[in-house]
């Protein structure tokens, strides 16, 4: 024997499967085929809806905390539960720009938190943007740079300028500063109607214009530093919101269940507020493991059915095998291992070929501008799944042929 | 692995009793057959018995009971020692592949496998890992068979008298107590038929090893210690009969 360092069971397998050339060839293309599909289509599905969750995370945070909403409390002539009200008609109130409370600790709270990676305060609201003769209504948005920076990657996002923010400093979008007619250095008077009405006026530089790829969020969207955003806003040392990132954006929705819960504070996750988006996801992850499981089923019938026909063809050799001393149990794994080996050949040439197709198709497959569709990568887990999966699946698919085998009777066998 | 078991003419063992065992297929359905009909048989170790009878007497049946790859239907058996009627598949499966040597009539090699791996399959089966020992013995058994400079040719590229040799080496591989040679010259032609039933005496004379020789060759019978003539299911008196 060549293959001294091998059992038994090994080398019978291996040798009965290289006699057969032609039918395991077969089989291993087609288990390739099957692996090759399920390694690009997952591959593919991954990039696709990483590259849709970065596009829709690159510009908000993964949970935001708000201060609770102001409601109507209408009142009663006495306590008496179920007494009629002496107004038939309860206006809601106006959600007038305030601050959440003890948001400080509260930060500090979040940011113990484990799952969390950044807390940034953030203090919004609108303005009116004013340059000459022409206004337009803005969302001004004060924060801490180097913390609201790793939620949103404004800096990678400018077209001119800079974005290091200071006192009188605003970073505004491509498509406001086209209809503003400014440029990197102009200067805007930025104006609100602050809390309780009182107005108030800001004349602030634009430092840096940025292009978020939402030409909506271009017109409106406009940065300061949270102080110059307190003032302006009339919200002295408070914040309209915190923004928060975790490290599993599928766990962002739990994660803000237990903000709520910790904190007292409303929480939202962007799961939540993009839920038509997360359900398309979701079943877009549906369909593909759908896919996936039934073309993991085609190769488990097909290495099946193989190894069904090899028992027929082998079963003097069988017979043989069990006149010399061969126990059902060597037999019934030479079985097992012949499917084992088939699904890890297949999965190994199915690797590779699904590999090359990924990269072909990264190659082939281009924007307008020539860049690529989205980013690609060769995750060696997906691999090594696709290797695991291919291989259980071959030991399952040769289980009813392999205890047919050790089970058939040796007299039987070998008068064929 | 011994090489001299007891030497032909010394008192010998019971190698194989049968008492009373009967084989029916289909048992209780109206094609019921009755191969076998209360079958009493001993051989004593180091015997080179013919087993003769007509086609479809029961001399395979008998063979393969003998052989442990089939159960009687009744009676009681012990094979190399053991008493085999209660054993289980695994008890019987071991005791056939340390104790139990198989010819066909057909080779029956493993076409995958070359001469020599062909001979150390049951050691291989047996122990697990190939050895170098293991490949030495094989070796050796093919050399005994005149086979050494085809031992590494695929089974398949050998000629039919060359590839029952090699099923002769290859049942001796695990140096049985008994061989069972079922018709292994049926497919030869006389030259060849001569030499495996001469390679199979030899290793009777030299190592004491227990034969059953199915044969339809009565020049070759003539040559056993015994005969044991099997008609209708049955054992009958001849020379040299078992008792």
């Amino acid at each position: 024997m060549r293959e001294t360092w091998l059992p038994f069971e090994w080398i019978v397998a291996m040798r009965f499967l290289r006699e057969g050339r032609l039918q395991t060839l077969f089989i291993v293309a087609g288990v390739a085929i099957g692996v090759a599909v399920i390694v690009f289509m997952s591959a593919l599905m991954a990039g696709l809806q990483s590259n849709f969750i970065r596009r829709v995370l690159s510009a908000q945070a993964h949970i935001q905390l708000l201060p609770p909403r102001e409601v109507t409390r209408a009142l009663r002539p006495d306590d008496t539960p179920g007494a009629p009200l002496p107004f038939a008609i309860v206006q809601p109130p106006l959600q007038r720009l305030k601050s959440i409370d003890q948001w400080q600790s509260i930060v500090l709270q979040i940011r113990a938190m484990p799952e969390v990676l950044v807390v940034a305060p953030v203090a919004a609201g609108s303005a009116l943007v004013v340059r000459g003769s022409v206004n337009r209504a803005i969302t001004i948005a004060g924060i801490e740079p180097t913390l609201y920076y790793r939620i949103v990657a404004l800096e990678e996002k400018i077209v001119r300028g800079h974005a290091r923010l200071t006192g009188t400093d605003i970073v505004i979008g491509s498509e406001l500063a086209r209809d503003l007619g400014v440029d990197v250095g102009d200067k805007l008077r930025v104006a609100t109607g602050g809390v309780g009405g009182d107005a108030s006026a800001v004349t602030l530089t634009v430092i840096g214009i940025f292009d978020l790829g939402n030409k909506g969020a271009n017109q409106r969207s406009t940065f300061v530093a949270l102080h110059t955003a307190q003032s302006v806003l009339g919200l002295p040392g408070g914040v309209s919101s915190i923004d928060v990132t975790v490290r599993d954006v599928y766990a962002s929705e739990r994660v803000a269940g237990r903000i709520t819960a910790t904190t007292g504070v409303e929480a939202d996750s962007w799961i939540r507020t993009n839920a038509d988006f997360f359900a398309a996801v979701s079943a877009q992850t549906t369909a593909n493991t759908a896919i996936r499981f039934f073309v993991g089923l085609s190769v488990a019938f097909g290495i099946a059915s193989v190894l069904a026909v090899v028992v027929v063809q082998k079963s003097r050799e069988i017979g043989i095998l069990r006149a010399m001393g061969i126990s059902q149990a060597q037999i019934r794994r030479l079985f097992l291992l012949q499917g084992g080996l088939l699904g890890l050949g297949g999965a190994v040439v199915g690797s590779a070929i699904g590999a090359g197709a990924l990269v072909v198709w990264q190659q082939t497959a281009r924007a307008a501008d020539g860049t690529s569709l989205f980013p690609l990568t060769l995750d060696p887990k997906l691999f090594g799944i696709a290797l695991v999966l291919a291989t259980v699946t071959g030991l399952v698919a040769a289980f009813a042929p392999a205890r047919r085998a050790a089970r058939l009777d040796p007299v039987v066998a070998i008068r064929g | 692995m011994a090489e001299t078991r007891t030497a032909a003419s010394a008192p010998a063992s019971v190698v194989v009793a049968l008492r009373g065992v009967c084989k029916a297929y289909n048992v209780g359905t109206r094609i019921e057959t009755e191969v076998l009909q209360g079958i009493d048989l001993t051989v004593r170790a180091g015997e080179f018995c013919a087993v003769v009878g007509p086609s479809g007497s029961g001399k395979s049946t008998l063979l393969n009971i003998v052989g442990l790859l089939d159960r009687p239907t009744s009676g009681t058996m012990e094979v190399c020692g053991e008493h085999t009627t209660a054993l289980n598949d695994g008890a019987l499966t071991r005791l056939r592949g340390h104790n139990i040597g198989f010819v066909f009539q057909y080779h029956h090699l493993i076409g995958a496998f070359s001469a020599v791996e062909n001979v150390m399959l049951p050691m291989l089966g047996a122990e697990g890992f190939p050895s170098a020992a293991m490949r030495s013995r094989a070796e050796m058994l093919l050399a005994s068979v005149g086979l050494t400079e085809w031992q590494d040719n695929l089974a398949s590229n050998l000629s039919g008298g060359q590839q029952q040799r090699v099923a002769v080496a290859r049942a001796l591989a695990m140096n049985p107590a008994l061989v069972l040679a079922d018709e292994p010259t049926g497919n030869l032609d006389t030259k060849s038929a001569d030499e495996v039933f001469s390679l199979l005496r030899q290793f009777n004379v030299e190592h004491g090893t227990t034969v059953l020789f199915v044969t339809h060759n009565a020049a070759l019978a003539e040559r056993c210690d015994k005969t044991i003539e099997v008609i209708d299911g049955r054992v009958t008196a001849g020379v040299g009969a078992a008792t």
